[in-house]
């Protein structure tokens, strides 16, 4: 599962190299001269040792055969088939497998959704609101001093706040808002779409930042001549120009909580199934055959989804 | 609001802080002027130009359009359009949508926005372009979408930020005779920002030169050439000779002085520097008293007998180019 973060996480940046010394290259040659390549070697050899190897060899062990007590080298469709074991049968109800994934994907779509309205509000203020340097330093700072703990402290202390008899049940009782505790504040799909958000939010807020400080400030007042109001500037100008920004944050957040189960586990008080967790528990049984056909089908799946993604906009171009 | 409208200033004044970048100016364009502001850079004419459009709120005073006081009006509703600087087209739309802005800020339909626009990017010729983006056009294309969008809302006055310092020389004079076209054909006022005292001079009605957020002089810009107000109109104008003469100041047009060989009575000089200019000949020279000069002689004229650097020679003028300058610098 941690394949899929590596994919986007790692892929980026030598994509990154390769194409920039292609455009330098252009206009001189057509062909990217030596030089440019061996610039190229240390990123490529980070890349092939960390995550061109791992993946070949995950979707190598995918095809192999396991027993209770061995791992045989073999190619074999069986790890796959088990995957989706019994799912054609049982349609039209979905078997575990498809349930997995669709609540994983309904956790994927929701904490999207609400990192993309805060982080898309947060990078908004940042931008255009506050107007000097200095300042916009020292917010954007305050914004990142959640992750100087770890994410399974920030995890846990959402739970004090958010127990039977935690702050918000209790401040609620005493305003006479509520009579009982309110069960689903914790260990319940709210919490773990509230946590995730809380956890990945930073990922959307940095890129569409930097989307809107590229934003020519002229063209907001251009809008605004020719007779926009606030939100008008709002749906046609910045949102428009923060798009690529929108973009790579959607990638960040989609690949990671596709991925996330301790986050799931922890909020959702291991009630909650999701793909990672599924994983995750056939390698504890030592089932890595198996594991890693569920893995490659994740890893599909994330693909598939950002690819979609990607027909939207031309990243190479935006960056 | 189409038909040409007055645009009035009355002291008006621009604070960043403790910095006053416009101090109390006031100002009177007519209906149908082509107006040009005219300084150094930081002299206080974009800031003016803005609070005119409404993009730069007034610290003091008032602008009226029209006899409507319109200081707290939002930019749209003042009759006012502007053309940036960067002409800052909106890099994700096309050239008609471009064009079309304001009316899609109105609810207008697609259809009926891109025939408006096709209409007045015929007025540009840029008719072809329709479907291409910003980033496709040249920077003269750009212009001319920025001056369609503009005159989209059909203003009464028409506000424009150093609009062709973006430009190639040769393009910023064609697109010069164009935007004086426009604006005679249209018959609403024009406001230009610009450093350059060229671009001025061939455009404006009215041409208003500033100086450390004052209004130093305006007027017609042959009466502003030829009866500069100050020395530093003299100097910005370019082509006068700023001398002191008997206690008071005086300046002198480059293409007045007369020189002729030692010999001849006059202010003896001795020549710095020819530069050759085409059409004229300009003769640095520095007279005896210290002082820098510098005569324009039509070429014919400097051929037929040329002065060569180091040469001394005497400058004579008559005594009615002789203008005299108020005190003040």
């Amino acid at each position: 599962m941690s394949k899929a973060l590596h994919t986007h996480e790692m892929r980026r940046p030598a994509r990154r190299i390769l194409s920039l010394s292609r455009r330098a290259a252009r206009p001189r040659t057509g062909h990217a001269p030596a030089s440019a390549l061996w610039q190229a070697v240390p990123m490529a050899l980070v890349f092939l040792t960390f995550f061109v190897v791992p993946l070949a060899v995950t979707v190598m062990v995918s095809f192999w055969e396991f027993t209770q007590y061995s791992i045989e080298p073999a190619f074999t469709f069986r790890n796959y088939m088990d995957v989706f074991d019994g799912c054609l049968s049982a349609l039209p109800d979905l078997c575990t497998t498809l349930a997995t994934y669709l609540s994983t994907l309904k956790f994927a779509f929701l904490v999207w959704l609400c990192t993309l309205l805060v982080g898309f509000t947060v990078a908004y203020f940042l931008a255009f609101h506050v107007r000097t340097l200095p300042v916009q330093v020292a917010f954007f700072l305050l914004c990142t001093i959640p992750f100087w703990t770890s994410v399974v402290i920030r995890m846990i202390a959402w739970i004090p706040l958010l127990g039977r008899n935690g702050l918000v049940n209790g401040a609620l009782i005493e305003m006479g808002a509520i009579d009982e505790p309110l069960e689903w504040l914790l260990y319940s799909d709210f919490t773990v779409v509230l946590a995730l958000t809380h956890l990945y939010v930073l990922f959307m807020v940095v890129p569409i930042f930097n989307s809107m400080m590229r934003i020519d400030r002229a063209l907001v007042e251009a809008a605004v001549d020719s007779g926009a109001r606030g939100w008008q500037v709002l749906t046609n100008v910045v949102v428009p120009l923060s798009r690529p920004g929108i973009l790579i944050g959607s990638i960040f957040v989609i690949t990671i909580v596709m991925g996330d189960f301790l986050t799931v586990g922890i909020m959702g008080g291991q009630q909650i199934a999701s793909i990672g967790k599924s994983i995750q528990t056939q390698i504890q049984y030592l089932q890595f055959p198996i594991a890693a056909a569920n893995a490659v089908v994740l890893l599909l799946g994330v693909l598939l989804a950002i690819s979609l993604l990607l027909r939207l906009v031309d990243i190479r171009r935006e960056l | 609001m189409s038909g040409p409208e007055d645009v009035e200033l009355v002291s008006v004044t621009k604070k960043y802080g403790d910095v006053t970048a416009v101090d109390a100016i006031s100002l009177k364009v007519a209906a149908g002027q082509y107006c040009c502001f005219l300084g150094p850079s930081g002299c206080g004419k974009t800031s003016t130009l803005r609070m005119i459009a409404g993009h730069e709120s007034i610290s003091d005073g008032d602008v009226l359009i029209g006899h409507r006081r319109v200081s707290d009006t939002p930019p749209a509703r003042r009759g006012t359009a502007m053309m940036f600087q960067s002409y800052a087209l909106f890099p994700h739309l096309d050239i008609a949508e471009n064009v079309a802005f304001s009316l899609k800020m109105q609810g207008v339909g697609r259809v009926e926005r891109r025939r408006r626009a096709a209409e007045l990017l015929e007025l540009v010729s840029m008719t072809d372009f329709a479907e291409r983006k910003p980033a496709q056009l040249s920077g003269g294309q750009q212009q001319r979408v920025a001056l369609a969008r503009a005159l989209m809302m059909r203003p009464s006055v028409l506000l424009l930020d150093e609009p062709l310092s973006a430009l190639d020389p040769f393009l910023r004079i064609r697109m010069r005779g164009e935007l004086r076209r426009i604006q005679r054909e249209l018959g609403i006022s024009f406001i230009h920002v610009t450093h350059s005292q060229e671009e001025a001079m061939a455009l404006s009605d009215l041409a208003v030169v500033m100086k450390d957020g004052h209004i130093v002089q305006s007027g017609r810009p042959r009466e502003i050439f030829n009866r500069p107000a100050t020395a530093f109109v003299a100097r910005f104008m370019g082509g006068h000779n700023v001398l002191r003469e008997g206690g008071r100041l005086i300046t002198l047009r480059a293409d007045a002085l007369e020189l002729s060989r030692a010999t001849a009575d006059g202010r003896p000089a001795k020549v710095r520097e020819v530069e050759y200019r085409g059409q004229q000949v300009m003769v640095s020279l520095s007279t005896e008293a210290g002082e820098e000069m510098s005569a324009l002689l039509p070429e014919r004229r400097f051929y037929d007998a040329p002065f060569t650097p180091g040469e001394a020679v005497s400058v004579a003028w008559r005594a009615e180019d002789v203008h005299e300058l108020s005190a003040e610098v």
